[in-house]
């Protein structure tokens, strides 16, 4: 296992998630289509073929899609539905599109006659950030809570380290809906967002809680630190500059396993309509058409987010696997 | 420890803002006075605390509570949910640990064969694929097979069957939701085995026993898996927690009338005495299953006994 070179083995995976990532942000200029426009008559339409070949069997230089008889090309930078990225940038041009009576559907509709692709697109946009994000959320509670249990020892340590047991006890998902239960039910989606991000780092922040009091409880030991201390280093500048750089590698392998836990907390509690509403679109919410029994069985792109969600997942065990790797191989 | 637990994710519930009166109250047809007797009657307005212990005499009578959707206490509510998920996770885990240890075992005799390749790449596609997303994987070969029921415990004619034909029809419908949870389970199980056992088979005296003409078979599942015995039944208390998780959106998915459909409906309908209820309880299946895994535990390592004087 030495002769493999750590740093090739992360770049890759890391590359990949910065594609999905860049994808999520720019969802507005990638997406033909906004999330929540409907179209009712066209629900469930299977994704629209693109093809180069027409029924004469002509060869066109530019993709396009039929509208009954007649061909539309696929424009490139079309004006459509306008749509913002962050709070700064606003415009009207996507990257793709057809003419108005023909449709573009790559990944089908949904029920609602909504296109399947740009709320994938635009569902990535809160999936994927509520995940890492809260998993960041809690690594940091548990850097604080653990930090402080493993530094001054004592009574804190034992009420800190109860507290995150009770947490523990609870099977996971049990817990993470005890802690829905103590926010409101119906809430906006932005809400929704902030609210996801609160209870997983509420639900997780007792097992890297007690990683980094381990880490921390062997830290203190080190000959260093007790000369720093001896020099007179105030308790605060100790953990900061002395105790916590130790503790970063495991943080960041820690945050790294999470982020897809908390992916998968997000998406389980819009699945059961517990988290991300409608019209927003979320990898959970889309998911949960499936549960009528007529969806399950006839239309396959309704699928399609449990494949995006399968792909960044596997991203982020191999991330999470390749910085454990490099973290065990540091000396120390 | 229990006490902890109740008290936390009764506070949580508690903490609910807006309850389940507040939804009455949208209903012209029910007066304020009515809702304030109910107020009174369910003793919302009560302090927190005051209402705790009020839900832990309930406990001791038996009753866990009151459900103010069902209009009833939440004991008779939460048995046979309780019944129906250990229906599902005690088949789950046993059919787990069978296939688990000796694939396990014969993957870690045979290190870089064929079949530990084969089963070390399935269990690492396995771990990557969420319970939710192997629970509607299963519903859709579900669907487009026909083979087997998509969900609930029991066919609609289930009252008009004899006491065979029901086993049968119960059996039927557990095949799913265990396949589900099986899966769930068992790469977790597959990996641990596999490495407890690499660990022992270096040790000297396999290596003596190897020498004095003891056959493999014999030496992997006799010696080897004996040793390595003990991490592995902490680590069925450890899979546990796993699997309960599980357990509760498989459940919900193939809609099993177990804890799971009964605590998201509860959470839905801020019925507070019941979330607290099968969290709570949960957690004792948990604590349970942990409880077995010691007395297993003392059962088959003589060294961790207390000295008799």
């Amino acid at each position: 296992m030495q002769s493999r070179l750590p740093d090739r083995h992360y770049t890759l995976p890391l590359a990949a998630l910065v594609v999905v990532y860049l994808a999520a942000i720019f969802a507005g200029f990638l997406a033909p289509y906004d999330p929540s426009t409907q179209s009712r008559d066209l629900a469930f339409v299977p994704p629209t073929a693109v093809r180069w070949v027409d029924r004469s069997g002509a060869i066109h230089l530019r993709p396009f899609v039929y509208d009954g008889e007649r061909p539309y090309p696929i424009r490139f930078l079309v004006r459509g539905a306008p749509y913002r990225i962050g709070r700064l940038f606003s415009s009207e041009r996507h990257l793709f599109g057809v003419d108005a009576p023909a449709v573009l559907f790559l990944l089908g509709t949904d029920g609602f006659g909504r296109d399947q692709f740009s709320r994938l697109l635009y569902g990535a946009r809160i999936s994927l950030f509520a995940g890492p994000l809260g998993a960041l959320l809690s690594v940091a509670f548990g850097i604080v809570l653990g930090g402080a249990a493993g530094f001054f020892g004592g009574w804190i340590d034992t009420i800190i380290m109860r507290a995150g047991e009770l947490f523990l006890a609870v099977p996971w998902f049990y817990l993470l809906f005890a802690v829905r239960m103590a926010l409101p039910l119906r809430i906006e989606p932005q809400e929704a967002f902030l609210m996801i991000l609160s209870i997983v780092a509420v639900v997780g922040w007792a097992r890297p809680a007690r990683l980094i009091r381990g880490m921390v409880l062997s830290g203190k030991m080190r000959d260093y630190v007790t000369a720093a201390r001896a020099l007179g280093a105030s308790n605060v500048q100790l953990l900061w500059r002395h105790v916590l750089p130790q503790v970063s590698g495991i943080a960041l392998t820690q945050a790294a396993l999470l982020a897809p836990q908390y992916i998968l907390a997000e998406a389980t509690l819009s699945f059961f309509g517990l988290g991300v509403g409608e019209p927003v679109p979320s990898w959970g919410n889309m998911l949960a058409v499936l549960q009528r029994y007529d969806v399950l069985s006839s239309y396959w792109w309704m699928f399609l987010p449990a494949g995006a969600l399968l792909g960044v997942f596997l991203l982020y065990y191999l991330l999470a696997d390749a910085l454990h790797e490099r973290v065990a191989a540091l000396p120390g | 420890m229990l006490v902890g637990v109740s008290f936390l994710t009764f506070l949580l519930a508690a903490a609910a803002p807006g309850s389940f009166v507040d939804e009455l109250r949208l209903d012209p047809r029910i007066s304020p006075e009515t809702i304030d007797a109910m107020r009174v009657r369910y003793g919302a307005n009560d302090t927190v605390p005051g209402q705790y212990v009020r839900w832990l005499q309930s406990i001791a009578r038996g009753e866990f509570g009151f459900s103010v959707v069902y209009n009833r206490p939440v004991g008779p509510l939460l048995w046979p949910r309780v019944r129906n998920t250990l229906i599902l996770t005690v088949p789950a885990m046993l059919l787990s640990w069978l296939i688990a240890l000796p694939l396990g075992t014969w993957s870690a005799g045979r290190k870089g064969s064929w079949l530990d390749r084969v089963s070390a790449g399935a269990t690492t596609t396995l771990l990557g694929i969420p319970e939710l997303l192997l629970g509607l994987g299963l519903l859709l070969v579900a669907v487009r097979t026909g083979y087997f029921p998509t969900g609930g415990m029991t066919s609609l004619n289930f009252e008009d069957l004899g006491a065979w034909q029901k086993v049968r029809d119960v059996m039927v419908h557990l095949v799913l939701p265990v396949t589900a949870l099986t899966l769930v389970n068992l790469p977790v199980l597959v990996r641990h085995v596999r490495a407890s056992v690499v660990d022992v088979v270096r040790a000297r005296f396999i290596q003596a026993a190897r020498a004095s003409g003891v056959p493999e078979r014999r030496l992997l599942f006799r010696h080897a898996l004996r040793t390595a015995a003990n991490p592995l039944i902490s680590l069925f208390g450890l899979s546990l927690a796993g699997l309960l998780s599980a357990s509760l959106v498989i459940e919900t998915i193939m809609s099993w009338p177990g804890l799971g459909p009964l605590l998201l409906d509860a959470v839905g309908a801020r019925d507070l005495h019941v979330v607290a209820a099968a969290v709570t309880c949960s957690t004792v299946l948990l604590i349970a299953g942990n409880l077995v895994a010691d007395g297993l535990l003392y059962l088959a390592d003589p060294r961790i006994r207390p000295e008799r004087a």
